[in-house]
């Protein structure tokens, strides 16, 4: 089965090592992986600042692009939440694409909800050794219904061990452009959940999407929170959570 | 009104913050158990999205159903098209009835229409009843959310409140706070001429309107005073008391976790000649206010609300800032969509912005509105009349561009990802960048590794 990485404009950018991580595990479950060179971004930005026009064109673009794949698979629940939950919509007013977005949405998979429902993959690679706490990203939970599924596959580490936080599955504050335009809310809002990651003693926050991981970051460190450590499913699933190692 | 430099203050205000914190934990608690009580919940919501939809779908025919009947029975129904229209046409119905005093029990839609502004003006004295709205009017303070208006607020505030204004021993239980309040109202109820209520639903095939509360002054304020007012929107019109008894079942579950309020109260016409009590005169106003125009639009399932508040309960922003910070009458993620609707979105740009679009409105919403997906569309017609700020535009535009052009958006990322590793040090970590201080005020940045992932991979490719 031919699957086309989404590798996401964020994880392309500021982590790379993600997307070589959902790579590794893509084969591990017997995939032949493609990645569509010329991808840069799914359009998300645009279409949630309410410039419909350039998210059409970014869509478009992304459609063609993965045309030739059985399947698209992101290691974001929000890239893949784009995709599949709102280009449908984004085209009604283009009848004549609508067929081919359809086509692709309906194919497009969250990392480990493809792993897991699609791929049925059977031996998760990665070695991870403490206690994890697991933020459950909006678009991935609420638009895709992941959420048992990174669990699960986290669960077969051995070594690892996984305790609920409070609010798990509350916002983090990130919300795209959100946390630029208004920063304090979206910080202190970022404050909430990181009481909550503290509070749990976990080791390591893990989660599914880029965007929220940073935000996460970004409001630890900023609070003197050098030691928790804040992972992508995909990383820790793939056994690539050491920095040295790139 | 600017949402910005008021949610600021909002976020720096501890007295503020502490009641918020409180408030989501009972609110959102509530709800939670409320509804696994329900097996079928999610089918509930389902069907009362479906009446709602029937509704909004034969609204001018269920309104007129709803005029002749409430007629037929001797209520007066009065077309309110604007929120002005509405104060005068009360404050109309205080003169011709001779009107010195009004009890009122909670409406949002008389917030919406500033009945209390206009009936003061000419000399009427109105008191609010409901114990939050009573506590507003002594503090001169507006609600700030639509069901708990007055959650912003600490019970010492209201202790230091009560002591200050009705000039008694400061008491701190709540029970006796609550007992001064109701000693304080009881002469009210007995002596005012009119009472003006709200409407949670109005019933097409009855004419009945009802509402739905919990501490029992609104049945004394549609059933004591002679004339009786009702206010709320049109779109409250439901065809059917059996359609009401499902809507019902979802608004107080998702509002406060309750399987009914204490009170449920159905005014169908005036006092009969056997009845022992009931209003001589029944007016009922209903307001558009903007809402026809929602009608057909792209916002229209706007109008399926039932005002339960549980959007708001759930919304990461509304946690964080309370109500007073949205400017106007409706807070929270129904808020951001109403108000500029109603009040103009040139009025209210950051409303629809301000959210991070998580979606915890809209999957407790009981009559499941979409919500985030009406703020993105707000945020469309913001892009589509140029009222988004040119800088904000202009990198817009630029970003998408480039990304239209893999070749330079990969040179592009390949030196932003070089300087930005270069700028977060040792420490892996950007304590500020030029241009994001939105991002920076509160937070580092982790660097990027410094290379992008399309470059590691075509070497990777190579090398194999
Ligand atoms: S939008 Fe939905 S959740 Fe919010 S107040 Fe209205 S009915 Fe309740």
């Amino acid at each position: 089965m031919k699957v086309g990485l989404l590798v996401t404009c964020l994880v392309d950018m500021m982590r790379p090592r993600i997307g070589f991580a959902a790579l590794k595990l893509l084969e591990a479950a017997g995939c032949e992986v493609v990645v569509p060179e010329t991808q840069t971004c799914c359009g998300q930005p645009g279409y949630n600042s309410g410039d419909r026009r350039a998210a059409q064109a970014l869509a478009l673009k992304l459609v063609r692009e993965f045309a030739g794949c059985d399947y698209v698979v992101a290691p974001s629940g929000s890239c893949a939440g784009m995709v599949r939950a709102h280009y449908p919509e984004l085209f009604h007013e283009f009848p004549e694409h609508l067929a081919e977005v359809q086509r692709l949405a309906s194919r497009t998979y969250e990392l480990t909800d493809f792993l897991v429902n699609v791929a049925k993959l059977k031996e998760v690679p990665g070695k991870f050794s403490g206690t994890i706490t697991y933020h459950d990203s909006c678009a991935g939970l609420r638009e895709l219904g992941v959420q048992g599924q990174p669990r699960g596959l986290l669960a077969r580490i051995p070594g690892l061990k996984l305790t609920e936080m409070k609010e798990a599955q509350s916002c983090c504050g990130f919300g795209g452009t959100f946390s630029i335009k208004y920063g304090d809310l979206s910080a202190a809002i970022a404050d909430k959940k990181c009481n909550h990651i503290q509070a749990s003693g976990a080791d390591a926050v893990v989660l599914g999407d880029l965007g929220c991981m940073m935000n996460i970051e970004g409001r630890l460190r900023r609070r003197g929170d050098g030691k928790t450590r804040v992972l992508h499913v995909a990383e820790v699933l793939a056994g690539m959570t050491d920095e040295s190692r790139e | 009104m600017y949402f910005k430099p008021r949610a600021s203050e909002k976020l720096a205000n501890p007295t503020l913050q502490r009641a918020l914190a409180n408030f989501k934990e009972r609110f959102v608690g509530a709800r939670t158990e409320a509804v696994a009580q329900v097996p079928n919940f999610e089918e509930l919501r389902e069907a009362a999205k479906a009446i709602r939809n029937r509704a909004l779908a034969n609204l001018d025919l269920l309104l007129e159903e709803f005029e002749r009947n409430a007629t037929a029975r001797g209520a007066r129904v009065h077309w309110a098209e604007d929120a002005e229209a509405a104060a005068r046409i009360i404050c109309e119905i205080a003169r011709t009835h001779g009107v010195k005093k009004v009890v009122k029990s909670k409406s949002m839609v008389s917030e919406e229409c500033n009945v209390n502004d206009a009936l003061e003006a000419q000399g009427v004295q109105v008191v609010e009843t409901d114990l939050g709205e009573y506590i507003l009017q002594l503090a001169k303070e507006p609600p700030s959310h639509i069901i708990a208006p007055v959650v912003h607020k600490s019970r010492d505030e209201i202790s230091d409140l009560f002591a200050e204004k009705h000039g008694t021993p400061r008491k701190t239980e709540i029970a006796a706070l609550c007992r001064e309040a109701r000693d304080v109202l009881r002469p009210h109820f007995l002596s005012a001429d009119m009472g003006i209520s709200g409407a949670n639903f109005i019933v097409a095939e009855t004419g009945t309107t009802l509402i739905v509360t919990n501490e029992g002054n609104g049945r004394m304020v549609t059933t004591l005073p002679r004339v009786h007012v009702a206010i709320t929107g049109i779109e409250k019109v439901v065809p059917t008391l059996e359609d009401v008894a499902l809507l019902l079942r979802v608004l107080t579950r998702s509002a406060t976790g309750q399987p009914i309020s204490n009170y449920v109260s159905f005014t169908t016409g005036v006092k009969g000649a056997g009845d022992l009590d009931g209003a001589e005169h029944f007016h009922i106003v209903l307001v558009d206010g903007g809402r026809s125009k929602l009608l057909g639009s792209d916002l229209w399932e706007a109008l399926r609300c039932i005002r339960c508040g549980a959007c708001m309960n759930h919304c990461p922003v509304y946690q964080t800032v309370g109500g007073h910070a949205y400017g106007w009458v409706y807070p929270g993620p129904i808020g951001s969509i109403v108000t500029p609707a109603y009040v103009g979105i040139e009025n209210a740009l950051d409303l629809p912005n301000a959210s991070t679009l998580c979606n915890q409105c809209g999957v407790v919403c009981p009559v499941k509105i979409p919500l985030p997906d009406l703020q993105r569309k707000l945020r469309e017609q913001q892009v589509d009349r140029g009222l988004r700020p040119w800088t904000e535009r202009a990198a817009l535009r630029l970003w998408a561009w480039v990304a239209q052009r893999p070749g330079l958006y990969a040179l592009g990322t390949g030196i932003a990802v070089r300087m930005l590793s270069a700028m977060g040090g040792k420490e892996r970590l950007l304590h500020s960048l030029p241009g994001a201080s939105g991002w920076t005020g509160g937070r580092d940045l982790p660097a990027p590794a410094g290379r992008t992932f399309r470059e590691l991979y075509r070497k990777r490719a190579v090398r194999q």
